[in-house]
């Protein structure tokens, strides 16, 4: 369970976020839907810790992440823009380096660690390393890597930015399957379609600002359209309006 | 205080960069080979150059050389070899400009009547004073002339039943005190430098690669949502390259060892103080650096961007800390308490002490190793501020 309370986030004189609230529930996939540039990635950088907002906080499971960065982080597996993976390691490694980060002993990490390689199909090159690796072998990395403590929560900035058909197609069916198992999925996306077949909740940013948030259908409702691109188009509109 | 973050990084660090070819390069083969290699060369080199020079015929070109047939052949007999040509004052001056002939002798025409006349019989010597390969030849035809005209004139005193000696009354025996191994610094004077750079560039690519690299890679922001304090995994970083600089030292030092070995030192009547014992004392001197260094290194790094950027940065940077030993060398420094204050220019100093084989002062010894290492702790607190940082991200 994700709940942002009226974040707001400058860098210097720009405003990125502006008052952002919303919630993300266990065993839903929430989206984040906007342009670019619309605050997206500042909102999910500070839901998960790596940023500090100016004002307003976010609870993960109901610890704060300004009080207790340390505490939040335990909570929630996080897949950042463009995560980078450490080449000169394994993905076998590179995986289990973040459960030794996460204090888990070798056994549990390892024993993780395989169950991962195993559900994400990532056998034939999971003893490699990862210097030659595909972007689709990359991000499988990057995803069990922030699977690896079994959090409750996973948060991901952008995930389907540059992967090919396939490597989308075994995305989704994860993330359903980690809805499935109760977890609170939160994504951030500027592509409809990604967000029309996977969310179940919506929540649409425009000038740091939420301008709608809700089930697919009551976005449909609330900006009188029936297409989603259509109203994402009419809601964008409103966020500028806002910005002013 | 819970450090499994500290030592998860470290050892990740540590692994990774095992096989990373440029950081294996840097840390145990360019410092820890080429810099003992080098200077091993380098001394070999001074060494047998100034045995060929003592050894070989000093080449000089006489003008009019029938006028003083003895005096040649006192040269001749004493090393000089003597080359009969014809040339005017002129022409004199613009073969030794040009090194047509390093070292003309040219005997004027009242030679032969000013000596039998017995008043000074002048000879004219031509050389190059710019040019300090020769010095040394010129010095010893002066000194082969002189002892010529000494030995003329305790004939002559003889002749008229003076007592020769009579006529020397003082007489300058010289002693050298400089022992085997105090010598052996004005050779070894480079060792010192080497060490200590060598061991800087070997935590370099460590140091970059684990904080601008990963910030490029875009890791850092995966890194930083483990639930590990900022600070720690910074400590982690330096800890690894610490532990490169540590291997680099220690090899640098081997290697030194086993160089200078080889090196024909006692054909100069050199020794240098570097068996296992003086070894081991200059590792344990330069080790607390490897904290400082470390620290030092980690924190220019990690405000770069990029890894060329580090790179940039660091090259410029990391010759600072070895600018004391320059002004050491031109100010002739020597250990002394207060210099002991100064990070890599104490332990210059105390690296100095023990190739010359001269006691160590131990208030020195602990006066360097605190304060360096309480600069280290600084500067590893200082990169732990500069991790807590938000603007760390970009």
């Amino acid at each position: 369970m994700l709940e942002a309370r009226a974040l707001s986030k400058s860098f210097g004189s720009v405003a990125a976020v502006r008052g952002v609230s919303f919630a993300a529930r266990d065993g839903q996939i929430t989206g984040l839907l906007g342009a670019n540039g619309a605050g997206k990635s500042t909102t999910l950088r500070m839901l998960y810790t790596v940023l500090k907002p100016d004002s307003g906080d976010a609870l993960i499971d109901g610890t704060s992440v300004t009080a207790d960065p340390i505490a939040a982080r335990r909570a929630i597996g996080v897949l950042s823009h463009g995560a980078g993976i450490y080449n000169h390691l394994t993905a076998r490694e590179n995986i289990a380096y973040f459960g030794e980060l996460h204090g888990m002993s070798r056994a549990d990490r390892e024993a993780r660690a395989g169950e991962l390689i195993e559900l994400l199909e990532m056998q034939a090159f999971a003893n490699r390393y990862a210097k030659g690796f595909s972007q689709g072998q990359r991000l499988k990395t990057a995803l069990a890597r922030a699977l690896i403590h079994r959090p409750r929560n996973v948060l991901l900035d952008e995930p389907t930015n540059g992967l090919d058909v396939m490597a989308v197609r075994g995305l989704r069916k994860l993330l359903l399957q980690l809805r499935d198992a109760g977890h609170c999925v939160l994504f951030s996306s500027h592509v409809m379609q990604e967000v029309e077949q996977l969310c179940d909740e919506v929540v649409v940013i425009a000038g740091g600002q939420v301008v709608a948030a809700g089930a697919l259908a009551d976005i449909r409702a609330h900006a009188g359209n029936s297409q989603l691109e259509d109203a994402f188009v009419h809601l964008m509109g409103t966020g500028d309006e806002a910005g002013k | 205080m819970n450090l499994h973050g500290v030592w998860a990084v470290f050892r990740k660090e540590f692994r990774e960069n095992l096989r990373d070819r440029r950081t294996l390069l840097s840390a145990l083969v360019f410092g820890p080979l080429f810099g003992p290699i080098l200077v091993a060369a380098i001394v070999q080199f001074g060494i047998s150059h100034a045995e060929e020079q003592s050894d070989e015929n000093i080449q000089v070109a006489v003008t009019h050389s029938e006028r003083a047939p003895n005096l040649l052949a006192h040269l001749r007999a004493r090393g000089v070899d003597i080359e009969p040509v014809k040339l005017d004052e002129a022409g004199m001056r613009d073969a030794v400009a040009t090194q047509t002939h390093k070292i003309i002798l040219d005997i004027p025409e009242d030679f032969g009547t000013r000596l039998q006349a017995g008043e000074p019989a002048p000879v004219i010597l031509y050389s190059d004073g710019s040019r300090g390969f020769d010095r040394r030849g010129v010095g010893r035809v002066r000194a082969l002339i002189s002892q010529y005209g000494i030995e003329i004139a305790q004939l002559r005193f003889l002749a008229r039943g003076i007592e020769p000696l009579s006529v020397l009354p003082i007489s300058v025996q010289e002693i050298d005190v400089s022992t085997p191994s105090s010598r052996s610094v004005l050779v070894l004077n480079m060792l010192s430098y080497i060490v200590l750079l060598a061991m800087l560039f070997g935590g370099l690519y460590l140091a970059i690669d684990a904080t601008a690299g990963e910030r490029e890679r875009g890791s850092l922001e995966m890194l930083l949502t483990a639930p590990v304090p900022r600070e720690h995994l910074i400590y982690g970083k330096i800890a690894a390259a610490a532990t490169y600089m540590f291997i680099s030292l220690v090899l640098t030092v081997i290697m030194f060892a086993i160089a200078i070995s080889f090196v024909g030192l006692e054909q100069v009547g050199i020794t240098a103080n570097l068996g296992p014992a003086a070894a081991t004392k200059m590792i344990a001197c330069c080790a607390p650096l490897i904290l400082f260094g470390a620290s030092y290194l980690s924190i220019i790094s990690g405000f770069a961007k990029s890894y060329r950027e580090a790179q940039t940065y660091l090259g410029l940077v990391i010759t600072i800390p070895t600018m004391p030993l320059m002004f050491a060398g031109i100010l002739g420094l020597q250990a002394k308490t207060s210099l002991m204050f100064v990070p890599f220019l104490s332990q210059h100093l105390l690296l100095t002490t023990i190739v010359r084989a001269e006691p160590i002062v131990p208030l020195h010894v602990a006066i360097s190793v605190g304060s360096t290492l309480v600069y280290g702790v600084f500067l590893m607190w200082l990169a732990g501020r500069l991790y807590r940082r938000e603007g760390l991200l970009g």
